[in-house]
């Protein structure tokens, strides 16, 4: 676990800022911005799963936050559904430009976070797992019930967002959010905030003994985790054009938390690194239909079991093989 | 006035009364060892004045205001700073990095400021790093401070769980059995610390079975038994009372350091 590279740096902001924050997020915006649209330029259908993989990205992004805090979330589609509907509500029936509405949607998804998480925060493990579980079916069954624009809850002929219009545009939007969200997280992660988030992660009672309010820092990060499925829900709306109560089920909020799992949640690329390697991995697999899950879950299997620090940590391992085979 | 005042302090678990009554005042700059056999209340005594625990009755005040029913950190805060029976850091960081995280106290920048690196977070960060190298040198522990913690020794690790305590600047230091665990040397070694954190003008509150360090150490003794208080008084006082004798009765006689 503190094999990893943030863990074995300094604390805090000794670094000077804006250097190493652009050698964090060079490589990545290179990546985004330049190799991905190269390879795919001419191919619409490929670029729309980059698109998808980013926004995805985003929200796990904030689910590795409660990871830090040491919590296993599986919430994050109920807050992907309410920042999405709070997009359709608010500019389908109020006309509100989308870039009004994903801050917006930010917003109401991390005041909801703060009213749930409170109390339910509380709670650690498997407790806290299985009420945020629950939480993603109680938000599909709220919309289902109290949204009447459209049979079933849903909000159809959402306004793509104003100056958006090619699939590359969309793209290019999308790896911009994801690339402000990875530089947001790799900052709050590295300040003295990340360094209480893994103090309370490996033990909050004693994070309390010196001091540190370990209830308000709990309710930021999820209120923060929030706010990012909020807003790669209004994404996904805006996208999509159209949301229903079933847009995210239980199985996404779960992947939210796999895609972590498997990049690794000590680097703050894991949920990055999962969430493309995953969505990548199952288009490939589609061409084999009938094999596709199963391949699929396979996948899975193999790398927790061979990498259970997530993909990431593979460079680490390969060092140490190396070191010792001489 | 007194410094840390216990006021009647009663925890009852279901039917067991595991604290019963206990009041007693400590004054600053003092060793006050809290004694008494296994299950007498002693930890859970240290619970209720850290406000980990909410008592049943009774109240604890510091410099005259009453601590006990804020939340832990609070308590912390206003300089009463405790540390475990059970050795407890962060494992998974460096000895170094568990004692600047523990600097939560005295920043300049806020948590935007922090987030954003602006030069008063950093002018922070470079304050907790040396004053943590500094708590570090200090207590002996200068050349493990990079080790990761769940890699040192378990001496090491008491002595950490100091470290941490310390740098939450507490203006009284609970330690429950500092010296548990450790061999003669290890021991003469932490009690000469624990002198020394006293002589920086911290109030110690300690807990210890190890009678031979206690009966050096302590300025008073309070004894506990059953939950109650049963004796208070100068090291030599408590030897020699009858009432504390009787209470370890049955126990080898060098457990009350005759
Ligand atoms: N959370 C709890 N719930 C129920 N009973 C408890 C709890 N904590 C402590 N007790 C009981 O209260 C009594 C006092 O426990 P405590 O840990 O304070 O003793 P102690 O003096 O610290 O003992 P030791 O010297 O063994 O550390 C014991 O009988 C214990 O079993
Ligand atoms: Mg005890």
């Amino acid at each position: 676990m503190a094999t990893s590279t943030e863990a074995a740096g300094m604390i805090g902001a000794t670094s000077p800022g804006s250097r190493r924050a652009l050698i964090a997020i060079l490589p990545l915006a290179i990546l985004l911005y330049a190799v991905v649209p190269f390879i795919l330029r001419g191919q619409p259908y490929w670029l729309n799963v980059m698109t998808n993989a980013a926004i995805l990205s985003f929200g796990s992004l904030g689910v590795w936050v409660t990871f830090a805090i040491g919590r296993v979330n599986i919430a994050q589609g109920a807050f992907a559904l309410l920042g999405g509907y709070t997009t359709a509500i608010l500019s389908t029936v109020f006309g509100l430009s989308f870039w009004l509405c994903l801050p917006l949607s930010g917003v109401v998804a991390a005041l909801v976070g703060t009213l749930i998480g409170w109390p339910l925060l509380r709670l650690r493990g498997i407790y806290f797992a299985m009420v945020t579980l629950s939480l993603t079916e109680a938000m599909r069954l709220l919309f289902l019930n109290t949204v009447t624009l459209h049979d079933g809850g849903g909000v159809l002929n959402i306004p793509r967002p104003a100056g958006i219009d090619t699939p590359l545009d969309f793209y290019l939007f999308a790896a911009t959010l994801l690339l402000v969200g990875y530089l947001a997280v790799w900052r709050l992660a590295g300040s003295r905030i990340g360094w209480v988030f893994r103090s309370m992660r490996q033990n909050e009672e004693l994070a309390m003994s010196i001091g540190i309010n370990v209830a308000r820092y709990r309710v930021f990060a999820f209120a923060f985790c929030s706010a990012m499925g909020g807003m790669a829900g209004a994404c996904f709306a805006s996208l999509q054009q159209n949301i229903y109560p079933a847009t995210y089920t239980v199985t996404d909020s779960i992947n939210f938390m796999l895609y972590c799992f498997l990049g690794g949640l000590d680097f703050v690329l894991g949920p990055i690194v999962g969430t493309f390697g995953l969505i990548i991995a199952f288009e490939l697999l589609r061409s084999i239909q009938e094999y596709q899950a199963l391949l699929y879950g396979a996948l899975m299997i193999l790398v927790m079991l061979f990498l259970p620090n997530g993909v990431l940590s593979l460079p680490s391992i390969i060092r140490r093989f190396w070191r010792s085979g001489r | 006035m007194s410094f840390l005042k216990v006021e009647g302090l009663t925890k009852r678990f279901g039917g067991l009364v595991a604290v019963n009554g206990v009041s007693f005042d400590v004054n600053q700059g003092e060793i006050l060892s809290v004694i008494g056999p296994n299950g007498a209340g002693k930890s859970t005594l240290f619970k209720l004045i850290g406000s980990f625990m909410t008592p049943s009755a009774g109240r604890v005040l510091l410099d005259g205001a009453v601590i006990s029913g804020l939340s832990p950190h609070k308590v912390a805060r206003t300089g009463v700073v405790r540390t475990f029976q059970e050795t407890t850091v962060f494992k998974e960081m460096t000895a170094l990095q568990n004692v600047v995280v523990a600097h939560q106290l005295g920043h300049s920048a806020g948590p935007l400021g922090a987030f954003f690196a602006s030069p008063a977070a950093r002018a922070d960060d470079r304050r907790s790093q040396e004053n943590a190298e500094e708590i570090l040198g200090y207590l002996g522990l200068g050349h493990v401070r990079d080790e990761l913690a769940r890699n040192l020794p378990h001496g090491y690790l008491r002595t950490l769980g100091i470290a941490i305590a310390m740098a939450a600047s507490p203006r009284i230091l609970l330690l429950d059995e500092p010296f548990a665990g450790m061999n003669p040397e290890e021991t003469n070694r932490a009690v000469d610390m624990v002198e020394g954190i006293r002589r920086r003008g911290i109030t110690v509150l300690l807990v210890e079975h190890d009678m031979r360090a206690v009966m050096r150490i302590s300025d008073r003794i309070v004894v506990i038994s059953f939950g109650s208080k049963i004796a208070e008084g100068t090291p030599a006082e408590i030897r020699d009372n009858p009432t504390v004798i009787e209470a370890y009765l049955g126990q080898d006689d060098e457990t009350i350091g005759h």
